[in-house]
């Protein structure tokens, strides 16, 4: 015989955002997403509810029911976060635990009530901790789901003595057998208003009617038919420790304990497909001070040599003094190595991961910012012809364009030259730089360059290419149009 | 005939011992003409360091540019290059035009040159790489030696930009190039500034023969200039006679 509970959140997602933003705990909310170009209403505060405000009602509708009403945003996929979370947080009352969406929790809790002294005490602990929360809960215990799920939801009985299933469920609602509303609505119809009515009722007869759903969910309920519940599987944070006997000061010890830990924890990546991005290593000194290294991988990575690498640079910043008693090595960020992670370039993934490692080792003294690949972006203006690839490995989208003279050596910003042209939009005769004068001999241009008013405001520019007599080429451009009195001229590179 | 070539055999291996790189596809290819006369065998010397030197804002552009070119005959096959420096100055738009990629070069800006040095270094280790292109202005003999062992045991080619060095000190590079630009020779009466040329000079080469080239890199290809100048001084003596 099973004992199962069910717990219901009736206002799961209102309560949550209370408790991530405490003022709003007496305040009449509720949570909308748009639909078909209207707001509506997804989960209501239980203020709200009172006001008569319900789920699935036009935001707009209810404004003019209450006006101080408060509307955030609802995210998709929060539910299944947040009862994901409440899950792992029931696994310490039962190792059972499965998901019921959109509102609800399933605990399998055989044998496990009596380590907290019988179901009554189980159930009010349970209750009193969620309550703690600032959750509104029902729970019900039952012999099965669908009962335990019934009783939670439309009775105040809760507990449910063995066997006594048949019972109780008779004075219930319909909607009490997790039904679908079609058939909800034909019982309605026919004048089955509790279950009573129907219950006695031969399957066939049922089935005929209404389909087999509904027998079978009967069947459920009585426990003639089993259910089977998923439970949710926690994730084991990724963390090695390591004590030891005696307290450690050198750094051939550390780094022997850090082998070790590496070790463990790569094992297990291994067998998970994982990799590590981020890496910490703390070490808990005798006298109760924690240290810590970190280090990051452009790429998940499980090699231990390589890992290795990445602390070694640092142990030395590590304190020992009177030594070192445990060793904690923890991965924060985590990713799956798959495999065409490993198709950069044309170049065998062999390759791929020695650059990686390489980058990794350059990243240790640099940091990841100074690595940099540019890809080719769609604009004219030059500072914005390329950007970074982020990740590291992205692709081109687009090609590179070849249709224009580009210098090779680019300054970061313009630097002001004086010139002398002799007429209006003509290439300048000499231009003085860092006070040295350049003659200009040949030119080429002027290409003009609009800024982007979309992005930033400023004028144009109209690039020469000009050449002296030694045949060095500068890349001149004049700010904005002639018709001011000085139109500025900048230098901005230099051509091969 | 046999004896002609286990003498040449015999000889593509005291070159790779003495620091002038192995034999490869790439360096025997004609792409890097006229460069390979200067090299003994005519072969172009893979993994090992290529020391430039410039002064000029001008010339340090030229270098690069030459550089780049060098590096996308390389990497035609695909690859990867590793382009270290401090404060990049590199326009990574340009670089199409000179036959390489910009999205197949990864720059790396490190301030310290001690870790500049440190980079080049590991960089020239890691066999799955095709060039690395390290931009300082101070390289000892110590550091250069420590290269290129590096080069040639990864077999990768590395380029040394220096630009401004305080002098120009003794090196364990293979050789010492000097890039500057030259005005472009056009045809009389077309407007622009035509495509660039250079003075390619190469100023020491171990076991060869320094020389020094006029060079356009067009087409992605390197045009020695030498046939067109020569006509240009016959012309001018005729004239002159």
């Amino acid at each position: 015989m099973s004992r199962y509970a069910s717990i219901w959140f009736p206002y799961l997602l209102t309560e949550f955002a209370a408790r991530k933003k405490p003022q709003l705990r007496d305040t009449v909310f509720v949570l909308a997403s748009p639909q078909r170009g209207r707001m509506v209403i997804d989960s209501v505060s239980i203020q709200a509810a009172q006001k008569d405000i319900h789920p699935g009602m036009v935001v707009a509708d209810c404004k003019a029911i209450f006006p101080e009403l408060e509307i955030l945003k609802s995210e998709s996929g929060q539910t299944e976060k947040v009862l994901n979370a409440l899950a792992e947080w029931c696994i310490g009352y039962t190792p059972l635990v499965s998901i019921d969406l959109p509102d609800g929790l399933i605990l399998d809790i055989n044998g496990c009530a009596h380590l907290w002294g019988g179901e009554n005490k189980y159930l009010e602990n349970i209750k009193l901790k969620l309550r703690g929360y600032g959750y509104t809960v029902r729970i019900a215990i039952a012999d099965t789901v669908g009962t335990a799920w019934a009783m939670a939801r439309f009775s105040n009985h809760e507990i449910v003595k063995p066997g006594m299933q048949y019972e109780v469920l008779q004075k219930l609602p319909p909607a009490a057998l997790r039904i679908e509303a079609g058939i909800l609505a034909k019982l309605r119809k026919l004048g089955l208003q509790r279950i009573e009515n129907f219950m006695k009722m031969p399957p066939t007869v049922l089935r005929r009617r209404f389909g087999s759903s509904l027998s079978f969910r009967i069947a459920q309920a009585l426990g003639s038919e089993t259910e089977i519940i998923i439970p949710i599987k926690p994730v084991e944070p990724y963390q090695e420790r390591l004590c030891s006997m005696e307290a450690i000061a050198t750094a051939t010890g550390i780094s022997i304990a850090l082998k070790k830990l590496l070790e463990s924890l790569c094992i297990r990546f291994e067998a998970e497909g994982m990799g590590l991005r981020n890496g910490i290593f703390r070490a808990y000194r005798v006298d109760g001070n924690i240290q810590q290294i970190e280090i990051g991988t452009s790429r998940p990575s499980r090699n231990e040599a390589h890992l290795f690498k990445l602390f070694e640079h640092k142990i030395a910043t590590l304190e020992p003094e009177l030594g070192f008693e445990m060793f904690v090595l923890e991965a924060p960020k985590i990713e799956l190595i798959s495999s065409e992670q490993s198709a950069i370039w044309t170049s065998s993934s062999q390759n791929d991961k020695k650059v990686a490692e390489l980058l990794d080792r350059i990243a240790v003294k640099t940091g990841m910012n100074a690595i940099t690949r540019y890809l080719p972006a769609e604009h004219y203006w030059p500072e914005r012809s390329m950007k970074q690839a982020v990740p590291l490995w992205e692709q081109p989208a687009t090609a590179w364009r070849t249709d224009w003279m580009r210098p090779i050596h680019l300054l970061k910003l313009p630097e002001p030259v004086e010139v002398t042209a002799t007429l209006p939009d003509y290439p300048p005769m000499l231009f003085r730089y860092k006070g040295k004068r350049y003659n200009v001999v040949k030119s080429d241009g002027p290409e003009r360059i609009e800024q982007e008013w979309w992005l930033a405001d400023g004028l144009y520019r109209d690039y020469y290419c000009v050449q002296d007599e030694s045949g060095a080429r500068y890349w001149l451009f004049r700010s904005g149009p002639y018709d001011t009195d000085h139109p500025k001229w900048f230098l901005h590179g230099f051509f091969a | 005939m046999e004896k002609q070539e286990l003498a040449k055999q015999l000889q593509a291996k005291i070159n790779a011992m003495q620091g002038l790189g192995k034999l490869s596809e790439a360096s025997t290819a004609s792409d890097l003409y006229p460069f390979t006369t200067a090299f003994p065998g005519h072969i172009f010397p893979t993994s090992a360091i290529h020391e430039f030197v410039s002064y000029e804002p001008a010339d340090a552009a030229s270098t690069s540019g030459f550089i780049t070119a060098l590096t996308g005959k390389f990497m035609k096959a695909g690859g990867l290059c590793l382009w270290i420096g401090n404060g990049r100055k590199v326009f990574p738009t340009a670089l199409k035009h000179f036959g390489l990629q910009p999205d197949q070069i990864i720059f790396i800006n490190a301030p310290k040159l001690k870790d500049v040095l440190w980079i080049i270094e590991e960089a020239l280790k890691c066999e799955a790489l095709t060039a690395v292109v390290g931009e300082i202005c101070e390289l000892g003999f110590t550091e250069s030696r420590r290269f290129q062992l590096a080069a040639e045991r990864s077999g990768i080619i590395g380029f040394v930009h220096r630009y401004r060095p305080k002098m120009e000190n003794a090196t364990a590079c293979t050789t010492r190039w000097k890039i500057t630009p030259l005005p472009a020779t056009i045809e009389e009466g077309l407007p622009g500034v035509g495509h660039s040329l250079w003075n390619v000079e190469l100023v020491k080469v171990k076991n060869g023969r320094p020389a020094s080239w006029q060079v356009s890199f067009v087409d992605d290809h390197f045009h020695e200039q030498i046939e067109k100048q020569i006509t240009l001084y016959t012309n001018h003596d005729r004239n002159a006679v």
